[in-house]
């Protein structure tokens, strides 16, 4: 029964519920262990929680009764196979507005964003890699990096990272190979600084040179900043990554994963385990998932 | 009176009253003549504040910092010439028509007197205009600039321009046509013949600036020779009532290139019919034709024509256009001609609004709705303007900045 496995998160959510009743005793010994479990409490704050989400793209229903958790620091790892909606709950979750929420709601921070237009979210700290996004033909790579960081970030000192000096006179995904889209994306989110990222399928179609750049790229926007590991539960960036093959997770280490099947989340657990058994029996038993009724 | 000259006065009277092919007809009796006459303007600088800036707006310098000569046409009279560097000739058409007796043969010889009522009156009106040429093998190290300016009200302006850029020469023009702060209504009628010999480069750039009664017939036929090449700019940002042009360039001598590039706004009461024409005579010639134009409530009508004589011509033609509100209307008449085998036309054309998701795309980055389109048409508008001189476009650039976003 490999579903045990994928309960692990909630025995430390228990274990920190109980440890939350610590705090009501009055004792000045317990004060200082308090302040440390508030800590440890503070990060566990949810970042994103997606409630009994329900979205409709042109009266078709794409993704149904959806809940989803990423905690603050937390990188979590979306699976599924061909079609099942990955891509739309992200687009979802930024708010594109080809989607529409029917039933449910999504809240970052606490604050119910679902029906805030795109760019209120991106200013709140989401922000996304997407898979096939538009030509932007006569936009400059340099051009959207110092706009999207207000002038802050130099184009030059971010582009050098991701080995993409020669594309910043481009523009923006115009004859882009899908490596390139991948870099540009990162790029870009490296401008923008978000909170969350929400990655689509960081690795495809990139070849196997880049996608040790990619990865450690993603690590190091994931890791920007942080000191100890402390720090990243209650400072930290978060991440929601869509991955088929998993590579990515070579380079960044995820705390859960959920898998998302004709629609709606199935179940969560470890996610490289989650890994191991969808590379070994696919997504078959899934699509006849008995667990979730 | 020569026998030639006679014979197009001939022809010029019995156009007098030709209706253009395309645009709307102006009755050239409902205005006046502009003056012949006016005080000759020593220093640009010495013009009202006003001025200054109306000149400034289409690229046209007061200071003539940065520029090698300059030349001033107001109304109908030339008010200033000014020539700093020696490798080009800038003067009055009439001057140079005086001055040089072989100037004659580049008189009317490309733009014909019986187009329409508009070259006609221009002819019969015996235009002045500007003359540049720049001796073979010579450059010029910074544009020249002129400007086309309608002083008072009411008024038609009939201007009569000549280039020539002999054997090997470059020479970057920048003109400014543009109409003074009172000035509400008005003709703009312009001929202009440009001769790009053999191996030589032509880089032309016309802002248009005008008003909302003011109607502008430019009529522009440009013949480039042997490895010659013709870079066309036209700009068009700000509110007029009535634009309708159709420059030619005829590429008469092996692997002659133009590329024309248009880039337009249509304000609402303006209409704007703009095209761009190029006839491949000679073999291995090419030409791109590239026109992005906006509506934010005006008319506009893109036009685009390639006609293929000779074999190993290739020619692409792109009509962009946006529009930005239920109001405005967009028309892209792409025209593709093959005479002969072994040509290679093509083109693209597309108009309607802003995509959706490339405005979502930059609102996921973090801009506002209205940062995002501004973004976008800015890209739009300048996708037509690239491959020009850097300094020429950063001009374009500011005048896109200062422009399209007070619209």
């Amino acid at each position: 029964m490999p579903y045990s496995n994928f309960r692990c998160s909630h025995a430390i959510l228990n274990s920190l519920w109980r440890r939350r009743f610590l705090l009501n005793f009055p004792d000045d010994g317990q004060k200082v262990e308090g302040n440390r479990i508030k800590n440890e409490i503070k990060g566990e704050m949810s970042m994103l929680e997606i409630e009994d989400l329900t979205v409709e793209v042109d009266g078709k229903t794409l993704l149904h009764d959806v809940n989803l958790e990423v905690k603050k620091g937390y990188t979590n790892v979306l699976f599924g196979p061909n079609g099942a909606g990955k891509s739309a709950l992200m687009r979802t979750i930024m708010g594109f507005s080809e989607y529409k929420v029917v039933k449910g709601r999504i809240l970052f921070n606490g604050e119910d964003i679902t029906s805030l237009p795109v760019d209120e979210r991106a200013r709140r700290g989401l922000g996304i890699m997407m898979q096939r996004p538009p030509d932007m033909s006569g936009i400059r790579l340099r051009d959207l990096i110092k706009v999207v960081s207000k002038g802050k970030k130099d184009p030059e000192a971010l582009a050098e990272n991701l080995n993409m000096n020669r594309f910043l006179d481009r523009d923006v995904n115009v004859g882009f190979s899908g490596g390139e889209i991948k870099r540009s994306e990162l790029l870009q989110l490296a401008a923008q600084n978000p909170a969350l990222y929400l990655l689509d399928e960081p690795e495809s179609g990139v070849d196997l040179v880049s996608i040790e750049q990619v990865g450690l790229t993603i690590k190091g926007l994931l890791e920007e900043g942080i000191a100890c590991p402390g720090e990243s539960c209650i400072r930290g960036k978060s991440a929601l990554i869509i991955t088929h093959t998993g590579q990515v997770l070579d380079y960044v280490t995820a705390d859960r994963g959920y898998i998302l099947c004709n629609g709606t989340i199935k179940c969560s657990g470890n996610p490289l385990k989650m890994l191991e058994e969808i590379k070994s029996k696919g997504y078959e038993e899934c699509l006849e998932c008995k667990l979730m009724k | 009176m020569q026998a030639d000259e006679v014979n197009l006065k001939k022809r010029a009277e019995s156009a007098a009253g030709k209706k253009a092919t395309f645009g709307e007809d102006f009755e050239l009796e409902r205005f006046e003549e502009g003056s012949r006459i006016s005080k000759p303007i020593e220093d640009l600088q010495t013009l009202d504040e006003e001025s200054k800036r109306t000149l400034l707006q289409v690229g046209v310098v007061p200071s003539e910092e940065g520029r090698s000569g300059s030349l001033l046409v107001l109304d109908n009279t030339v008010s200033h010439s000014s020539l700093k560097d020696k490798n080009v000739e800038l003067m009055s058409t009439r001057k140079a028509l005086q001055k040089y007796e072989w100037l004659k043969d580049y008189s009317w010889k490309l733009v014909a007197v019986d187009t329409d009522k508009y070259t006609a009156k221009t002819y019969l009106e015996d235009a002045d205009g500007y003359f540049v040429r720049v001796p073979a093998g010579k450059k010029s190290a910074l544009p020249v600039q002129t400007c086309l300016l309608l002083g008072r009200d009411r008024v038609f302006q009939t201007v009569h321009n000549i280039v020539i850029v002999e054997e090997g020469a470059s020479l970057d023009i920048i003109t400014g046509c543009t109409a003074k702060k009172e000035v509400e209504e008005g003709l703009h009628l312009g001929i202009s013949e440009m001769y790009v010999k053999k191996g030589a480069t032509l880089n032309f750039t016309m802002i248009h600036n005008w008003a909302e009664q003011i109607g502008v017939r430019p009529r522009t036929v440009i013949h480039v020779e042997e490895g010659g090449t013709y870079v066309s700019n036209y700009i068009c940002l700000k509110p007029v009532r009535s634009v309708q042009t159709y420059p030619t360039v005829k590429l008469e001598g092996k692997g002659a290139v133009t590329r024309l590039n248009t880039i337009a706004i249509a304000h609402p009461g303006s209409e704007l019919d703009l095209g761009s024409r190029a006839i491949f005579n000679a073999p291995g010639t090419k030409a791109e034709l590239i026109s992005r134009t906006i509506t934010i409530g005006g008319r506009i009508v893109a036009r685009g024509e390639m006609i293929g004589n000779a074999k190993g011509a290739k020619g692409h033609l792109e009509c962009k256009g946006l529009v930005l509100t239920d109001k405005g209307s967009q028309l892209a008449i792409p025209i593709l001609e093959a005479n002969v085998d072994d040509v290679e036309l093509t083109h693209e054309a597309a108009v309607g609004k802003i995509a959706k998701d490339q405005v979502e795309y930059l609102m996921a980055r973090g801009l506002t709705e209205d940062e995002a389109v501004g973004l976008i048409v800015r890209g739009f508008l300048d996708v037509g303007i690239r491959g020009i001189p850097e300094e020429l476009r950063n001009e374009i650039e500011n005048t896109i900045a200062q422009t399209a976003f007070g619209m």
